[in-house]
């Protein structure tokens, strides 16, 4: 068993409600932080933990606090992004359901490190319900003394405020959410300014995700570099995965970071293997736009190591043979699945969400899809494949946001790791547009 | 103001108005646009869709231009700006529920009520519509109704909850 930070208590009766949680220990990281630390030596404690952006990008977020700018008489914000829209994630959604309390108490450790007085929590507007749990839990907090105002009579005040989202993807991106936030379509801005600077109202503004903000009472109550202690190198704690897909047991599994994929996969505490009698084909190992990965290089890396599930094995070998930890949205294929549906289905997705500001991402996703779409359903031609590799390089790195890049890292990367299952969909037309059809090449599985 | 033609009017009842001014105070003074996502919904929650009258009324009430609703509330994909069924079907469509079985169970909901997406059928009961990863791909297939998540369909489960919402 894996050390457990987040999830320890998650099975718990009841562990929804304040008492609950509090008996379970709840709270003291607030009482800890407020009465006996400066919110300085608390951004000290969350840089010593090196925690990393759970939200896919993976930046210290020690880091981006100690970036926030604070002039005097102007309001600072943190913003916590509960937008979880990223196709194969679901973890920040399972975590805020299952134990409102552990967000509510991190965000009150965090705005206390950060001198804000007013935070809120941007929830993607399909989890109203998960919305209305963490009112509850709010306000549960509040009468007990733990939010509004003088928390514990320190002369510290705080309010947050929860905030539906109205179904975008982009407002996951976190000038798209601040944006959002003010009322407005979900537009990335252009930066620099950087929220640390001008962000909400064009106040400093730290934008966090969900898993990032609640590892921070566990870091309050037993210090940074004890959880800098877990995981592997520089990627330290632990990281909550979603699996779905062809595995025995999908689900959000907290894992510390460093355990090897092919124990993940495989592993009766985690996924418990591929579903009977059928084979990995493929992963997405962290959220739907990081590239894709054959069985072999998902289990092991070019040199024959085994790959971890680390920010750095993951990402070993660049995007020729690695991929990327992201969201930790771990997609697993079987031989059953067929990698240019999936692709076009994932362009769909990404055509769809697009804000549409940028030309290369509006019209380039476009393109992908209805190349995809064609090759899928048998009208492709052998040209169509350097046509998206080549449309995929031309979105990539030229949009003011990252959507272009997710939108064009799964095509280029199903095209580098699977061109012969696009170029038998191509040739073999009939065939491969029978219902259920896969290609059944000479494709190492695992 | 209004760019519609109608004398129709919308207006909150007492216990939505209430809500939506306890939530345009949540924000500081002269951000009460911040309140525009959070007021539709209560408008759609009220209304079933969010219709160009409520949208104007939402306008007034937070003191900005009627094209700052419509150009936001058109932009997001869950506020439905034509009238729709009792029951709207948000229907993920999304690669993870697809890997299990997704397209199928898709295909088993639209035969079975004789609609195609964006339809409502005939009775005005259900409306499909296909959206993107609901955040949920490890409980797949799922749709959405209002506020409930329905996991782990399958096509005789698609029946059971039909034929539930049907009586």
């Amino acid at each position: 068993m894996g050390k457990k930070i987040l999830t320890e208590h998650i099975d718990v009766p009841g562990i929804e409600t304040f008492d609950v949680y509090r008996k379970q220990g709840g709270y003291t990281a607030v009482e800890k932080a407020i009465k006996t630390m400066t919110p300085e030596a608390v951004v000290e404690e969350v840089k010593k933990a090196g925690v990393r952006g759970r939200g896919g990008a993976g930046f210290p977020m020690g880091m981006k606090w100690s970036f926030l700018a604070k002039p005097e008489g102007v309001p600072r914000y943190l913003v916590c992004n509960a937008d979880e829209s990223e196709p194969g994630t679901f973890k920040d959604h399972y975590l805020m359901k299952n134990i409102p309390h552990l967000l509510i108490e991190g965000m009150i450790v965090s705005s206390f490190a950060l001198g804000a007085n007013t935070s809120f929590i941007y929830v993607r507007g399909e989890l109203m319900y998960v919305i209305k749990i963490l009112e509850k839990a709010i306000a549960e907090a509040k009468a007990a003394g733990f939010l509004g105002k003088n928390i514990l009579g320190s002369g510290y005040d705080l309010e947050l405020v929860v905030q539906p989202g109205g179904g975008a993807y982009i407002c996951g991106e976190e000038t798209a959410l601040l944006e959002s936030l003010e009322g407005k379509r979900g537009n990335p801005r252009n930066k620099p300014p950087f929220p640390a600077v001008k962000g909400l109202y064009q106040s400093p503004t730290v934008v966090n995700n969900v898993e990032s903000i609640a590892t921070t009472p566990w870091i309050m109550n037993n210090g940074g570099d004890a959880y800098a202690a877990i995981g592997i190198g520089r990627s330290t704690g632990t990281k909550l995965i979603s699996a779905s897909g062809h595995i025995k047991k999908p689900g959000v599994y907290e894992i510390e970071l460093g355990v090897p994929v092919e124990e993940f996969i495989y592993s009766d505490e985690w996924c418990g293997g591929i579903r009977d009698g059928h084979h990995l084909k493929a992963l997405v190992a962290g959220g739907s736009s990081v590239p894709i990965l054959p069985a072999g290089l998902a289990l092991k890396l070019a040199n024959g190591e085994p790959r971890l599930m680390s920010y750095e094995s993951l990402s070993e070998g660049g995007f020729q043979t690695g991929t990327m930890l992201g969201s930790g949205g771990f997609i697993v294929f079987d031989e059953t699945a067929c990698i240019v549906r999936n692709t076009w289905n994932f362009s769909r997705f990404y055509h769809h969400e697009s804000c549409g500001q940028c030309s290369p991402c509006r019209e380039g996703t476009g393109w992908m899809e209805k190349v995809l779409h064609r090759i899928e359903h048998g009208h492709g031609s052998l040209h169509d494949i350097d046509l998206l590799v080549d449309v995929a390089r031309k979105i990539e790195g030229n949009t003011i946001c990252p959507l272009g890049d997710a939108a064009a890292w799964p095509v280029a990367s199903a095209i580098r790791h699977f061109r012969e299952e696009f170029e038998w969909h191509i040739t073999n037309p009939f065939e491969a547009t029978q219902p259920g059809a896969v290609f059944r090449g000479e494709m190492a599985l695992a | 103001m209004t760019t519609t033609n109608t004398t129709r009017t919308v207006e909150f009842t007492p216990e939505r108005l209430a809500q939506a001014k306890a939530v345009i105070a949540q924000y500081p003074a002269g951000k009460q646009k911040s309140a525009l996502l959070p007021l539709l919904h209560i408008l759609q929650e009220q209304e079933g869709w969010t219709s160009p009258e409520g949208m104007d009324y939402v306008a007034d009430m937070l003191d900005i231009q009627p094209i700052e609703v419509y150009e936001v509330a058109s932009f997001y994909t869950m506020y439905h700006l034509e009238p729709v069924g009792k029951h709207v079907i948000e229907y993920c469509r999304t690669g993870p529920c697809c890997l299990m079985g997704g397209e199928e169970v898709y295909a088993h909901l639209k035969q079975k009520l004789g609609v195609e997406a964006g339809q409502t059928t005939a009775d005005g009961l259900f409306t499909v519509k296909e959206v993107e990863c609901l955040a949920a791909c490890g409980m797949g297939p799922v749709f959405q109704i209002r506020e409930k998540y329905y996991m782990h369909l399958t096509n005789e489960r698609v029946d059971e909850i039909i034929d539930e919402l049907s009586k």
